[in-house]
């Protein structure tokens, strides 16, 4: 590992409210060039919120954001698209950035979903539009990628197909990416550094420090962290609802 | 042999439909055609005002709402209202509180059916002059803002964090809507420009299935409404205003029976 490394992003005790309850507080991390760090937690415990803080969606934000790049791709986890507007895949592909039409053709084909290019997007299927919303946030060849369960809907069989892909990406364009994802297998496979989230920061490391984590067992359950040795930590705290800390 | 009038009016129409085509397919797009209505009506306001104080016509209107869409902008923060209350509100007021001005000023020869359904003959060389500078700035502020605007209307998360910048997108269009007003009163008059925005959008929308096409088919379906209008106009001697939008709803019924058709070829 060099000590070069370009930092991308980097969130330092950053948090966010809305109407006076926390969605999120007190995250520290950081993304780095090549480096794929990944968010995991339970529902509502602020996964995407730091993903938005990151990004500067949210802007009245609790502690610093500092962003050394303009050149990101986005897959958030919900959109709603209007259906007023008549759009196909190749003018979605050139939304925030005009592509040239060989550029598009090589993103969609690397999701396996070319053909669907002249298709309106109101005519896709859920898997084949988060197919779409991928290859359009590497097609500009960003140096960050925010990706927001990327999978979602997506076939068993894509899945892994995507995953690998995504960490293809990650090598081949040398870009940073932070992965928000369910799933645990690929979480240990295929990241560098795992944020465990449920209102703050509960734990973070590479894999196998997380998993071995009591607090990360406590969130996903004995059989997540099965293969791994035990290892104990002290637990100097215990959550509340919506995330709140109580101290021991 | 055309008349002159007829050849101005002919000229100020192509102007503005050339301008309304692509921000009435945005009018659609973000759902603003009551916004378009609340400043459409504001303008008479502004043209009362620029009558007593002597001023231009276009540029008080202009002025009058732009200060509209900022107090809308401004209630919406404070007030716990509903836009569309809101935007009822600022419509209702501001026409009513310029048809009492009207009365104010009894001294000036007023015709407010020209102002408020539009009036040919009233369209001189300055007028279109003005449509024409005025709307050759739309035109390329649009083109500026285009990319920003576009993507947030897409979706706003996904331009914002991809580095384009929505909200001085949307303050920008906001302006641009006052400005096409402006220039637009004295041809479409003040109650139906936000049908000569919408109308010729909508049309485009049954029959284009890309954005590029919709703005494409929504300008060449205000110029044939502005030209069919302004002929039917000058032969039945009926307003400007409401012969240009029967013109474009009886395009956008044509577009309805290509889907009807496209709808038979699919089954």
């Amino acid at each position: 590992m060099s000590l070069e490394n370009k930092i991308l992003v980097k969130l330092k005790s950053a948090g966010f409210r809305l109407n006076d309850k926390w969605l999120v507080q007190g995250v520290s991390l950081q993304v780095e060039k090549g480096k794929i760090v990944t968010l995991i937690g339970p529902n509502g415990s602020g996964k995407s919120t730091t993903a938005k803080i990151a990004l500067g969606i949210y802007k009245k934000i609790d502690g610093e954001v500092e962003k050394y790049t303009n050149k990101i791709g986005y897959v958030p986890q919900k959109i709603s698209i209007d259906w007023t507007l008549p759009l196909r895949v190749k003018d979605f592909m050139s939304l925030t950035e005009n592509l040239e039409d060989k550029t598009i053709n090589e993103a969609l084909s690397l999701t396996g979903v070319i053909h669907l290019k002249d298709k309106n997007l109101g005519d896709l299927s859920g898997g084949e539009f988060q197919r779409v919303l991928l290859s359009r946030a590497i097609s500009k060849k960003p140096e960050l990628l925010v990706l927001d369960e990327p999978v979602q809907g997506v076939d068993f069989t894509g899945e892994i197909a995507l995953y690998e892909l995504i960490k293809k990406i990650s090598e081949d364009l040398n870009c940073g990416i932070l992965l928000i994802s369910h799933d645990l297998h690929t979480v240990m496979s295929a990241t560098d550094h795992v944020v465990c989230l449920n209102g703050h920061v509960c734990c973070s490391g590479s894999p196998i420090d997380v998993a071995k984590n009591r607090e990360y067992k406590a969130l996903f359950g004995e059989q997540a962290s099965q293969t791994l040795s035990i290892y104990e930590h002290k637990h100097d705290h215990i959550h509340t609802s919506e995330g709140k800390i109580k101290k021991n | 042999m055309l008349d002159d009038f007829f050849i101005r009016a002919l000229f100020a129409g192509i102007g503005v439909a050339l301008v309304t085509g692509p921000l009435g397919c945005f009018v659609v797009w973000r759902r603003l055609s009551y916004f378009g209505d609340t400043l459409a009506h504001s303008a008479l306001l502004g043209v009362t005002l620029a009558y007593s104080l002597e001023f231009n016509i276009a540029l008080s209107v202009f002025i009058i709402s732009a200060l509209i869409a900022l107090i809308l902008i401004n209630l919406q923060k404070r007030t716990n209202l509903p836009g569309d209350a809101l935007l009822g509100l600022l419509a209702h007021s501001s026409l009513a509180v310029g048809l009492v001005v009207i009365g104010f000023l009894s001294f000036i020869r007023f015709d407010v059916m020209g102002l408020l359904f539009g009036d040919i003959l009233a369209v001189n060389v300055n007028d279109i002059i003005i449509i024409w500078i005025g709307g050759a700035i739309i035109l390329l502020v649009l083109k500026f803002i285009w990319k920003s605007l576009f993507a947030s209307t897409v979706n706003y998360e996904l331009a914002e964090a991809e580095g384009l910048d929505p909200d001085k997108a949307k303050a920008i269009f906001t302006i641009l809507m006052a400005a096409i007003i402006a220039i637009s009163i004295k041809m479409v008059g003040l109650l139906l420009i936000t049908g000569m925005l919408i109308i010729p959008a909508a049309m485009a929308r049954n029959i284009s299935n890309s954005p590029q096409q919709m703005v494409l088919f929504s300008v060449i379906g205000g110029l044939l409404s502005v030209i069919i209008g302004l002929f039917t106009s000058l032969e039945f001697n009926t307003a400007s205003g409401p012969s240009i939008i029967a013109a474009s709803l009886f395009l956008f019924i044509l577009s309805l029976l290509k889907i009807k058709q496209s709808i038979k070829l699919k089954n």
